[in-house]
Order: structure tokens, then C-alpha cells, then sequence
């Protein structure tokens, strides 16, 4: 308080250095966009597909990290509303139409849904209760995809489910398959981005800091937490609206607490709250676990493990940690 | 019409009476100080008021309107705003950041979704913290902020809700005498409009602030009225020190 001599500067924004880092993000983006939409030119079919889940799955871990990273909500029951986005778009494409963005809306529509008719219980609560209420709920949507036959075809899965259809045209090639997810993708992925950088992203960020000061600066904290909530599970629907487009097939197992606990660990190894780094991760689990996997005689978990436990005492902050952090004032 | 009106409110943890059959009543315009020995209920009360904590009977009244069953958060709204006794703020942010969060829900319209400049809400942020004589500091993240910086942010926040009653829960503590003359030149530059309701240990502070005092002890209003009466009163005295020497309680 000493130091300070107030009125010399005016304003608050007029005054402040220009952020450079945001075109620069920009070019990155678009750099990363070009790079993902050249590769299957120069890849064979099967890495086209790893890096097809990788998307898939990448698209999956930004609509938890927007939960776990942005609003401090940690969640573990986030495949059951991949499975619900899953099992929705797969039932449209077999018994309506497979046509372009049918199953994609209806995914992202169910996925919203389920989250809406279950976030009013779980947003009320934190923590641990809160990791607790999203466990239970992730594994009741488990046993209704395992029990449900008529509609989720039970333990067998929801199979046999055609090719997207784009303008009549299904895309019968795993490079136009991988172009689809590869736009939707990105465009899901913008979606969360814009949230996170609006006043109300600010909003979601000051929830996660300090929830009781958030509501003594009269901020409906329950309704924000709630709204983040349905956006994250329609989100998680449109990747799983993907992965059936992908897979072509639903198990329940897409929407087990594995699936949910993977992402988690995608979003951990690439360091809570940011997007990118959550994609990271997601590459880093699916090429593990997909691509690893069967030449390490299915112990592609096992390093999984290792993996965690080195990035949680090695980098803290995950991926994202290892960019230069923001300079510091007198720090 | 009186600001603030506290009628008969009760609060009990078990079989402590923390605040007992309260009355209180804050003008329009007021500097009104809450005092009392540790323990005296200062802080439960205050927690009744801002809607942290409910009562267990009794209502409380901003400006005519009864919100005792209304959440801080619409309390908040209808223009009651505070600072917290251990300031807590948000980690991951600046001190810009932190009043913008605040004036952003203040200001009219939606809190938009998609990212935007918002030059009121920044150019309204960067006033208060030049307000508090933060705006020097104003890129600095908020844990590296001095505990008296992030008292004086504290108070930026408060004002940033545009409150009618500026509720401070001891503004003053952990503040070095340069940082105590700051905050008394700052909240005795505030305009009339807002009325203030403050609680302190630091009775200096007080009688160099309030235009109204009212004492707490043991739960229940000892004396309310203005300082030079409650400066007198050997009451007062005697809850704070047990005793009737009154030249050791004001010296």
C-alpha cells in the first residue's frame, strides 16, 4: 500500500500490454489443423484409424477437462454421457437415417439430456461426494446400456451401424471417416475454447477457485455449475456421436468407469484446464492403450500406470506446465 | 426507511447462544461499527446478515424488504456486498481479473458466452482498483498480492457489486499503520449512498470512522448508539476489560 499512488494511470484495459499470445495461438491452431488434415494422405489405413480414436477420444477429454480443468469439477462418470451421445447416434443411423449431421445432433442432444436429468443432483454437491454421485451415475447408465436389449442390443452391443452419410454419400473410406471427425472434431473443440475465454468461462474459472466468493459477489454458483454441466455431456455426445461413426459398434464398456477414468488420466497428464493439453493426453492414452497395447501383450494399462505416476511427480501442472508460465510481477 | 433492520435474531450452536435476541437497525448513509469482546457474536451475526448463515429465528430487513430466507446470492443482488475477515480470493487470477469477475455481474446485460471485450466492465475494474490504490498492481496474480493488498482487492470487490450496504468484516486486520490510514482515507471517502456496517477490533478505527456504534457481548446488543455515548458507558467498559478502568481500555 505504500508504493502506490493511485490516479496516475487511468483505465484498466487501455493500460495493459497486448496479448500477443492470442494470434499466435491462432497460427498454431491453424498449423495443427493443416498438419491433422494432410495425414492420412501420408498414412497407412490403420494408423489413420489410431488417429481417429485419438480425436475421438481428444474430443471426449476437452468436454471433461471444461468440467474437471475450467469449473473444478471432477468427474468420473463422464463416459456415461459418451455412451448415451454413442448409443443414440448409432440407433438413429440404424432405424432413421445415417445422413451427415442427424446422428451427430441427436447425439449431442441425448448426451445434453442425460447430463440435464442427472447434473441438478450431482452439481450440488463437491468434492469427493461429488466424484461419488458421478461414479454411481456413470455406472448406472453402464447397466441400463447392458440391460436395455431392445434398444442397446444388451452385452453384445449396438451393432452393424452404417457408414455416415454425407449429401447420400456414405463415407466409405477410413480417410473420409477420419475427415468427418477430424471437422466435427475441431469444431467441437472450438466450441469449448470461445466458452472458456467468455465472461462466462471467466465465470466457470472463479467457481473453481472459490465457490463461496463467487456467491458473496452474487453469482448463482449452482445454475453456472449446472449449465457447464449439460454443456460438457452434450459435448461428450457429439464424441460419441464419433465413435459409433468410427467403431461403427456401442459396447457398454465405451461407457464403463474405465472410459470415464482414462480421460480423466488424459486430462491429468495434460494438465487440468487447458484444451490442448487435454488432447495431449487423450493421443497419449489412445496411442498407449490402441496402438501399444497389443505389442506389449495387452499391458498397455500397466504403462498407462507408469505413465500417470511419472507426470503427477515430474510435471505437476501436465503437459500444459512445460510452456513458459505468464511473467510474473515482483513474483 | 432504514437500510438495514435486524429483528430479535437468534442463532444457538448447541447450547451457545451465539447471537441472542438481536436488534439492530443501520440508517441510510451510516457508518455504523460493530464491536464487542471475542466471542461477543460479531461474527455469527455478520454471517446472518450477509445470508451465509441462516437464523434460527428473527428476520433480517434490507431497505424495507424481508430476505431472511433469500441466499447470499440474492442478497448480493438486492445490494448488499462484503468483504470476508480472511480474504479469499481467486488463485488463478489478477487483481484486474478478480474486479472485472465482479463488475461484469454487475453491470447490465447477460454474462455473455462467447468472448468479448467488455471496455466498461475493464474500464470500471481499473477505477476501483486505482480506488483502492491497486492499479499499479493491477497485472499481478492475486497470490502474490501482500495481505494487505489483498484486503484493499477485497474491498474493491465489495464496492464492485454496487452495494447500497457495504458489509466489512475487520477490514483492518493484519494491516500496518500506513495501510490502516489508507483503508480509514478510503471507506471515509465513500459516497453517502453507500452505507456502511463494519466490524473491528481495532478501536482507533472505529471512533476515527463510525457515526454509530453498537456493542455486542455475550450475544446480545450491550449498547447501541452514537461513539461518544458508547465511549462513556461503563458497561461497554467493563465487558471488554472486566473491570472500570477506563483509561486502559481508550488510551
Amino acid at each position: 500500500m505504500t508504493a502506490v499512488a493511485s490516479p496516475a494511470v487511468p483505465g484498466g484495459t487501455a493500460a495493459r500490454p497486448p496479448r500477443l499470445t492470442c494470434g499466435r495461438g491462432a497460427l498454431i491452431s491453424v498449423v495443427v489443423l493443416v498438419v491433422l488434415a494432410a495425414a492420412p494422405l501420408f498414412l497407412a489405413p490403420f494408423a489413420t484409424t489410431t488417429l481417429t480414436r485419438v480425436l475421438v477420444f481428444a474430443l471426449f477429454a476437452v468436454s471433461l477437462d471444461l468440467l474437471v480443468g475450467v469449473t473444478g469439477l471432477p468427474s468420473l462418470g463422464h463416459a456415461g454421457y459418451l455412451g448415451a451421445g454413442a448409443y443414440a447416434a448409432g440407433w438413429v443411423s440404424i432405424n432413421v437415417t445415417a445422413e451427415a449431421p442427424v446422428p451427430l445432433l441427436v447425439g449431442a442432444a441425448v448426451g445434453a439430456l442425460a447430463a440435464a436429468l442427472t447434473g441438478w443432483v450431482t452439481v450440488r454437491s463437491a468434492g469427493v461426494f461429488f466424484l461419488m454421485l458421478t461414479l454411481a451415475i456413470g455406472e448406472t447408465l453402464q447397466q441400463v446400456a447392458d440391460s436395455w436389449e431392445s434398444v442397446t442390443g444388451g452385452a453384445n452391443g449396438l451393432t452393424g451401424v452404417p457408414l455416415v452419410r454425407l449429401a447420400g454419400t456414405p463415407l466409405a473410406n477410413v480417410g473420409y471417416t477420419y475427415w468427418y471427425v477430424l471437422a466435427v472434431g475441431a469444431l467441437g473443440f472450438a466450441l469449448v475454447a470461445v466458452l472458456v475465454r467468455s465472461p462466462w468461462g471467466a465465470a466457470l474459472r472463479g467457481i473453481r477457485d472459490n465457490e463461496p466468493r463467487m456467491r458473496a459477489l452474487g453469482y448463482p454458483t449452482s445454475l453456472y455449475k449446472y449449465v457447464v454441466f449439460v454443456v460438457a455431456g452434450g459435448v461428450a455426445g457429439i464424441a460419441g456421436s464419433l465413435l459409433v461413426a468410427q467403431q461403427r459398434l456401442v459396447t457398454p464398456a465405451d461407457l464403463g468407469f474405465l472410459t470415464s477414468s482414462f480421460a480423466l488420466l488424459a486430462v491429468v497428464i495434460g494438465g487440468a484446464g487447458s484444451l490442448w493439453g487435454a488432447c495431449l493426453g487423450a493421443a497419449l492414452v489412445i496411442v498407449i492403450r490402441d496402438a501399444l497395447g497389443p505389442s506389449l501383450d495387452g499391458h498397455g494399462t500397466l504403462v498407462l500406470g507408469v505413465v500417470f505416476v511419472l507426470v503427477v511427480y515430474l510435471l505437476p501442472r501436465g503437459a500444459a506446465g512445460l510452456r513458459p508460465r505468464r511473467r510474473r510481477e515482483n513474483a | 426507511m432504514s437500510v438495514l433492520r435486524c429483528r430479535a435474531l437468534s442463532r444457538s450452536f448447541g447450547a451457545l447462544k451465539a447471537v441472542s435476541e438481536v436488534d439492530l437497525v443501520v440508517e441510510p448513509g451510516a457508518r455504523h461499527a460493530l464491536i464487542g469482546p471475542n466471542g461477543a457474536g460479531k461474527s455469527t451475526l455478520f454471517k446472518l446478515v450477509t445470508g451465509t448463515m441462516r437464523p434460527d429465528t428473527g428476520h433480517v430487513e434490507l431497505a424495507g424488504q424481508d430476505v431472511t430466507t433469500l441466499s447470499e446470492v440474492k442478497r448480493c443482488r438486492l445490494g448488499m456486498s462484503q468483504t470476508l475477515q480472511h480474504s479469499s480470493l481467486f488463485a488463478s487470477m489478477t487483481a484486474l481479473e478478480t474486479v472485472e469477475l465482479a463488475v461484469q455481474r454487475h453491470e447490465k446485460g447477460r454474462i455473455a458466452f462467447l468472448p468479448r471485450k467488455q471496455p466498461v466492465v475493464g474500464e470500471r475494474a481499473g477505477k476501483l482498483l486505482a480506488d483502492v490504490g491497486l492499479i499499479r498492481r493491477r497485472e499481478v496474480p492475486v497470490p502474490s498480492l501482500s495481505h494487505g493488498e489483498r484486503k484493499q482487492l477485497e474491498v474493491a470487490l465489495a464496492l464492485a457489486c454496487r452495494p447500497s450496504l457495504l458489509l466489512l468484516d475487520e477490514p483492518a486486520a493484519g494491516l500496518s499503520p500506513a495501510e490502516r490510514a489508507r483503508l480509514v482515507e478510503l471507506l471515509g471517502g465513500l459516497p453517502s449512498e453507500i452505507t456502511v456496517l463494519f466490524v473491528e477490533h481495532d478501536l482507533d478505527l472505529v471512533f476515527a470512522l463510525a457515526d454509530a456504534v453498537t456493542v455486542l457481548h455475550l450475544g446480545r446488543v450491550l449498547l447501541s448508539g452514537p461513539p461518544a455515548q458508547v465511549r462513556a458507558s461503563d458497561a461497554v467498559r467493563e465487558a471488554y476489560l472486566g473491570s472500570s478502568r477506563r483509561e486502559e481500555l481508550w488510551a
